[in-house]
């Protein structure tokens, strides 16, 4: 007769080494290269649903939202450009390079963001008919690769933006692996075909902030001090990276936290390099207020918005208008379930598919596979992202209104409070139901 | 800023046009070259006084013929289409830097990052180049007098770099396909850039190019370098050459 076993013990899986990690070290064992991947960070991170607005009451006046006006116009660029861009709504389209997106793809985000008055950036790899020929307003991205880059296409652009670096990877290059290094692509980048691109992390001709004044000066006389020039950086050292972009002499700042997505990079950097969105905008809006330059030169934020509250509070917070660049994408259809059963065959599933470099996107959206890009319509995919950025705007305003503001720019941190002692930090506005700003207040 | 008009700014004299800039400002003088852009009035220019202003006749799209007289800064002739451009003195960093065509010549010494990320043109540099010369150049011919320093046509994709002296540590780092020729020693060759065989169709384009950039040397003096092609795909077994 065996013995009876007295005391059963209930499987227990490690926090530590949990189901994903232990299959990332199963995986790095397997092929002993870093796991790749597209997106932004996808740990839990202090994000804007950590913040409430205060509506308006007794001490607040609200206004009536389908009959009293509330301005969503933002003119970017006002400090040194002979034409600044006046965009409708404060929500622009990240930059995406054409390589990294199908040139449907690309023309879609100008055709969306057209429809809105907003603007879309270009990316690393050059400016495409496409897109140049469907975005009202498009921002042409300098990189540190200069792939694509010329002359014409800069003075063809309604503002320059100055890539420093990437919420996804701060400190970290570009990256577009051989499968989607097409003919076309090649070309534009003066690359062989099919090679694995790893782009520079700096800049070739400069190499501090004091060079890159001079070469910000540069493009000015390029082009005859027309258009902005902005200055994107990844956030990490955000406080001190705004006052040196505003004194190498940036009409506009773009920071990016680390909830940003990219095309590819390595999922390490994604995960573990850089700060929250959250956490970056009060530390750019003290270096601007410091200087003397806020609203001055204006402030943009991107990483993880993803609906008009996101909107709503980084303007609360102080910028004067977002990029979203994921969440566009999702409105083109990418990562639609419709797609499940390619998802599957690709080992991933909707709403969690991020290989984005390997070009089989089963939407057609981040590829260059002739067959996968025909799935996608430009058109439709146009008409889907401006019904987005329509409810952004509507959302965001119908916040503003509640708490009495007729302009989202009016927006402010006292609007808000923080529903956790972290996000309360960072953010910088109270913990709801006190006054208490950890960090800021002494005991 | 003068507020002395462009029109103002220039000054005649058989048939060239002077830019004193002791008199002007950078901004007069790149407005006064952009404005030949849409229509080419005068052709011929003379620069004076530059004194190692920066970003000098930057942004070029039209066929003149620049010469400016003593040392320019940053970024000289920068973005330049179809102008040639020939300074007589040295040049600060980045000169010109994203050419697509026309030509810049030299007469001095140029810093850092001379001819980066060219696309096409010529650049000749009669003296010596600093660091990171022809640095992701991406068509441009680059022809070097003199020595060039370290990482020189890092990341370099297409084009010739011509070095007719000494070339310094790490040349050709990550190169994809510019051709690299030198007549003098290399310190050492970056990852992935190795010696190639000179065959007859390179002895004759470098033979083009030195005729071309006006430097009398003879090509079989010269080596050949250029990628070996192992880095272009990520392999694991390359790790350590990353």
């Amino acid at each position: 007769m065996t013995e009876k076993k007295k005391y059963m013990t209930v499987p227990r899986e490690s926090a530590t080494f949990d189901k994903s990690t232990m299959a990332e070290i199963r995986r790095a064992a397997d092929t002993g290269i870093y796991d790749i991947r597209g997106a932004g960070a996808k740990r839990k991170l202090p994000h804007f649903d950590d913040l409430l607005f205060l509506g308006a009451s007794m001490s607040r006046y609200p206004l009536e939202g389908y009959r009293e006006k509330c301005n969503t116009s933002v003119t970017l660029g006002t400090r040194f450009a002979k034409k600044p861009i006046t965009i409708d709504t404060p929500v622009t389209i990240a930059g995406m390079s054409f390589g990294a997106l199908s040139a449907y793809a690309k023309e879609a985000l100008g055709r969306g963001a057209s429809a809105v008055g907003t603007s879309t950036t270009t990316g690393d790899g050059g400016m495409t008919p496409e897109e140049r020929g469907q975005s009202s307003k498009l921002v042409y991205q300098y990189l540190p690769s200069r792939y694509g880059m010329n002359p014409d296409d800069l003075r063809k652009a309604d503002a320059i933006e100055v890539v420093l670096g990437q919420g996804a990877k701060p400190g970290g290059g570009g990256m577009l692996l051989g499968q989607k290094i097409t003919e076309r692509v090649a070309k534009m980048r003066t690359l062989p075909m099919g090679v694995d691109q790893r782009s520079a992390c700096r800049h070739p001709d400069w190499t501090g902030p004091d060079d890159l004044e001079i070469k910000i000066k540069e493009l000015r006389e390029i082009t005859d001090w027309q258009v902005p020039i902005y200055i994107k950086v990844g956030a990490t050292r955000t406080y001190y990276d705004v006052k040196l972009a505003v004194k190498a002499g940036a009409d506009v700042i773009v920071v990016d936290g680390m909830q940003g997505g990219t095309a590819a990079t390595q999922d390490v950097f994604i995960e573990h390099v850089g700060i929250p969105t959250m956490a970056a905008i009060p530390q750019a809006v003290q270096a601007l207020q410091e200087m003397g330059m806020h609203r001055k030169v204006q402030l943009i934020v991107s990483g993880g918005i993803r609906n008009g509250a996101d909107v709503a509070k980084c303007m609360a917070l102080g910028a004067d208008a977002v990029a979203i660049g994921t969440a566009a994408l999702v409105a083109l259809g990418d990562n639609d379930p419709k797609w499940e059963e390619e998802y599957q065959k690709l080992g991933s599933t909707a709403g969690a598919y991020d290989d984005w470099h390997e070009g089989r996107d089963p939407a057609g959206i981040s590829t260059q596979d002739p067959e996968l890009m025909k799935r996608f319509d430009p058109v439709e995919g146009g008409r889907r992202l401006a019904n987005y950025l329509r409810v952004l705007t509507l959302e965001a305003q119908t916040l503003a209104r509640a708490c009495g503001k007729n302009d989202l720019r009016h927006l402010e941190p006292e609007d808000l409070v923080a529903l956790t002692v972290e996000s309360a930090a960072m953010a910088r506005v109270p913990l709801a139901g006190t006054s208490w700003i950890p960090g800021t207040h002494t005991f | 800023m003068s507020t002395k008009s462009v029109a103002e700014s220039v000054t005649t004299s058989g048939g060239k046009q002077t830019v004193d800039l002791a008199q002007q400002t950078v901004r007069e003088l790149n407005q006064a070259l952009h404005d030949q852009n849409n229509e080419l009035t005068i052709a011929e220019w003379e620069v004076l006084n530059p004194k190692g202003e920066h970003n000098l006749a930057v942004g070029l799209d039209q066929k003149l013929k620049i010469d400016i007289y003593g040392p320019v800064g940053y970024y000289c002739a920068g973005m330049n289409k179809e102008a040639d451009i020939t300074v007589h003195g040295h040049a600060g960093q980045g000169i010109a830097e994203n050419m697509m065509s026309g030509s810049v010549r030299v007469k001095g010494n140029a810093s850092s990052a001379a001819g980066a990320t060219a696309h096409g043109g010529l650049l000749v540099i009669e003296g010596d180049a600093g660091s990171r010369c022809g640095i992701s150049m991406k068509g441009i011919d680059i022809v070097v007098k003199g020595n060039v320093g370290h990482m020189s046509c890092f990341m370099g994709q297409a084009g010739s770099l011509v070095v007719c002296g000494d070339a310094g540590d790490a040349l050709g780092d990550s190169l994809y396909e510019v051709h690299i020729y030198v007549k003098g020693a290399v310190k050492s060759l970056g990852a992935d850039c190795i010696e190639k065989e000179m065959r007859q169709e390179h002895l004759d384009e470098l033979s083009a190019l030195l005729e071309k950039a006006g430097v009398d040397e003879d090509p079989k003096a010269f080596k050949r370098y250029g990628s070996a092609r192992q880095l272009y795909n990520f392999k694991v077994d390359n790790a350590s050459a990353y």
